[in-house]
């Protein structure tokens, strides 16, 4: 492929969104996680659960950092280098944005100041409440970009005008057809993702002998809700596809490696997709079970890639493939928290030391499958920018290739310094570890009982 | 009542209050350097953390506003300022992370995160002011699409509004930090913040010159009658504000030379948008051109309307949460 302006433009955007929503799929479970931990530090007064959240705070304050810093290059992408498709879809997209910003984002910034810094500032009841608005924006982010995302898959309630999209009814716009499916998605994919990644660190813990007052229990917890969640997740994650084989149904021929349209179509557990040859060179797969998943009839016809014009298509192997390592995964993650339930059950799940070392390095396993289920999506999408009305290759600003490399490559040095860094960093917290000293009354929440406002001298 | 009208006065008051308010943070990073001893670099950097990220939260609020209201200028404007645009951004990542890393790294690596905190500052600063400059000159645009070419925005003007605005920061920063610290820190503060005010002033003069002699409208508008006897407040007001800044440097004042300084801004400012009107892209499209339609603006400013006022409330608590000084115990746990 050559070195377009719109080929490295999509580059740019794939790699910087990429970075930035490793953070988000962290930071929001982890900030419903620090909201538990300090409800029970306030219900119990145990020093412990202070410590705790003192703990993965800090994880979490790192990790916030780099989502918020990342995510304001995004707010600009889209114009730096997809003016034009600023320009058409400005006016359905611009309010959702700026929704985001009012509803969330300001609710975030303004309470984290607090909720990291605030703890000898304010009494403990305004501390959680600061903790909980946190975590309520983080939430209420994801539902407002999640809904922008969702209408360029399944656009709704707008017209198009001379190449502009103008709105009909917000209503249709913001609950577009594939966008409670998304959300639901999303949300469930960050707290399973949190719940492998703070299973990991405790499970680290276990094996060292170390904080042994809270990592057994915390295991026991993450992985109690990681099975809770994951059968739900492959529910939702259904209904997901079944939205996306309705509305956007050359993505769903991607996924499952169909070219040519068939009754009885194969569910594909491997093959070599070739776009050029239109086939695939190798496939292996479980008869009849596309057809039985997606028409729940096993004669039910698939429609193949070929039944549009090879400029209509997405290009097939990254979905297939990224597909696979998402439900590979997912289903990696179902079976593990499952076995650890039962571990727990027979009480003998912090002495299965071949196990918790599965468990540590599944840590970042919910975020890869996360990036996989992003790839599926969004290559999936192509070549449309918003389905079906706006292409790609139409969307982009008239910048010169070189320009975009060189802030291409200027994004990949620096974000691969910072993601170096912040690795180099999270690993030096989780090693030294929150230090549990749980002495009773020792930090409890009536020793804070201060004024909300303290008075302030020269304000 | 015009509906555009009310999108102008939102988002030309929603820039303001962020180059204000990241200008101060932006402008602790600039002096972060020159600061005496790392204990000193300690506080200046506590003085801003509990803030900064609430502060550029306004800018992400303009680039999400412009595409709401003016999606025409938001794409003409940032495909335009590609190259500053991108730098500004990648220099605001670098220091916006050095917050996090600076109070977690060892004694021996800290200088990377003070470099990657100081010197994005600089240039998150400058390439804001370039944009400045480069919008200010009027952005070429053809058949609706930018046409100046990759390095549009490059000019003597630009570069130096660039350093005017780092400068105007810095004045920010310097007064920020008078009212935030105490003892040996603060006298330095005032120090500096003495030789950058007549700094800044001849900043503003020489912009407001260039800009009058290398645009003839826009000394029209200033000079001709009688707009003149109305327009010519602006700059007597700035020195007085300048005066009345300068007394109280003098006299170790702590509290009004901050909010003189954003003043100071104020007017400037002022005198911006009475240079640019009625252009959001200037001498090429207005904010009536660039407007989305009806529909869209007014959902919108519904949502503006009910939550903005939460987020005001909310901001100011955080500024009176951490009002007085700096207190070291409320840094990183």
């Amino acid at each position: 492929m050559e070195l377009s302006a719109v080929f490295l433009s999509r580059l740019q955007f794939a790699f910087t969104v990429s970075f930035h929503i490793i953070f988000p799929t962290l930071t929001i479970g982890l900030a419903i996680y620090l909201a538990f931990l300090e409800g029970m530090w306030l219900k119990t007064g145990r020093a412990l659960y202070k410590q705790l959240c003192l703990f993965w705070g800090r994880i979490f304050a790192l990790s916030f950092g780099m989502g918020v810093v990342s995510g304001i290059v995004l707010s600009y992408e889209f114009g730096t280098n997809f003016s034009r498709f600023s320009e058409a879809a400005g006016n359905v997209l611009g309010p959702l944005l700026t929704y985001e910003v009012m509803t969330a984002f300001f609710m975030e910034a303004g309470f984290l100041g607090v909720m990291l810094f605030g703890w000898n500032r304010v009494g403990p009841r305004l501390h959680y409440f600061a903790t909980l608005m946190v975590a309520l924006g983080t939430t209420v982010s994801a539902f407002w970009i999640l809904s922008a995302n969702s209408w360029m898959h399944t656009p709704a309630g707008t017209e198009l005008r001379d190449g502009v999209f103008y709105v009909r009814d917000w209503f249709e716009v913001v609950f577009n057809p594939s966008f409670p499916y998304r959300l639901a998605h999303m949300l469930l994919a960050s707290l399973i993702t949190t719940t492998f990644f703070v299973a990991g660190i405790c499970a680290w813990y276990v094996l060292k002998a170390r904080e042994q007052e809270f990592a057994g229990r915390a295991l026991k917890l993450a992985l109690l809700t990681a099975a809770l969640l994951t059968p739900l997740q492959v529910l939702v994650g259904d209904l997901h596809g079944l939205n996306a084989y309705e509305y956007q149904p050359m993505k769903v021929a991607a996924m499952e490696g169909r070219w040519e349209t068939m009754a009885g179509a194969p569910l594909l557990l491997f093959a070599l997709p070739d776009q050029e040859a239109e086939k695939n060179r190798f496939e292996i797969g479980i008869p009849k079970g596309a057809s039985l998943i997606l028409e729940h009839d096993p004669n039910g016809v698939i429609k193949g890639l070929k039944s549009v014009p090879p400029e209509d298509r997405p290009p097939m192997a990254p979905v297939f493939f990224s597909f696979r390592v998402m439900v590979g995964l997912g289903m990696l993650m179902l079976c593990l928290a499952w076995l650890g339930v039962w571990y727990t059950w027979r009480g003998s799940l912090l002495t299965r030391r071949w196990y918790l070392r599965v468990l540590l390095w599944m840590a970042p396993a919910g975020l890869v499958a996360t990036l996989a289920g992003w790839y599926v999506a969004e290559i999936g999408r192509q070549p449309w920018l918003v389905n079906g009305l706006l292409r790609t290759v139409d969307g982009v600003s008239p910048l010169a290739p070189w320009q975009v490399l060189t802030t291409l490559l200027a994004f990949v040095l620096v974000y691969s310094v910072l993601f170096g860094a912040y690795l180099y960093y999270l690993l030096r917290i989780i090693r030294k570890g929150p230090q549990i000293k749980d002495e009773p009354g020792s930090i409890t929440p009536a020793k804070h009982a201060q004024p909300a406002f303290m008075p302030v001298e020269g304000d | 009542m015009d509906l555009v009208l009310i999108w102008v006065v939102i988002i030309a008051v929603g820039v303001m209050v962020y180059v204000v308010l990241d200008g101060f943070d932006l402008g602790v990073g600039i002096l972060f350097p020159l600061a005496g001893s790392d204990r000193h670099r300690d506080t200046m950097m506590l003085s801003v953390t509990p803030f900064w990220d609430g502060n550029e939260t306004w800018l992400i609020l303009g680039g999400a506003g412009l595409l709401a209201a003016f999606p025409k200028a938001y794409a003409v404007l940032l495909s335009a300022l590609y190259l500053p645009l991108m730098l500004m951004l990648i220099a605001l990542i670098l220091r916006g992370v050095s917050f996090e890393f600076r109070f977690k790294a060892d004694e021996s690596h800290r200088i990377l995160w003070d470099i990657s905190f100081s010197v994005g500052s600089s240039l998150a600063a400058f390439c804001q002011g370039v944009t400045l400059g480069a919008v200010v000159q009027g952005i070429p645009v053809e058949a609706g699409s930018y046409s100046g070419g990759p390095f549009g925005w490059l000019s003597p003007f630009s570069i130096f509004t660039g350093l005017a605005v780092m400068t105007g920061y810095a004045l920010l920063g310097a007064t920020w930090l008078i009212r935030k610290t105490e003892d040996d820190l603060q006298q330095w503060a005032y120090r500096v913040a003495k030789i950058i005010l007549p700094l800044l002033l001849c900043f503003i003069l020489l912009v407001s010159v260039w800009t009058a002699w290398a645009e003839q409208d826009i000394a029209n508008r200033w000079f001709s009658l009688p707009n003149f006897y109305w327009l010519s407040q602006v700059p007597l007001a700035t020195l007085l504000l300048a005066g009345g800044a300068w007394y109280c440097l003098v006299k170790r004042i702590q509290g009004p030379p901050f909010l003189l300084s954003v003043a100071l801004f104020l007017l400037a400012y002022i005198g911006l948008v009475i240079s640019i009107w009625p252009y959001i892209v200037p001498r090429a499209i207005t904010f009536w051109e660039a407007a989305s339609p009806p529909e869209s603006q007014l959902f919108v400013l519904i949502g503006f309307a009910i939550f903005m006022p939460f987020v005001i409330g909310y901001t100011i608590m955080g500024y009176r949460i951490f009002g007085g000084k700096v207190n070291e115990s409320d840094g990183y746990h």
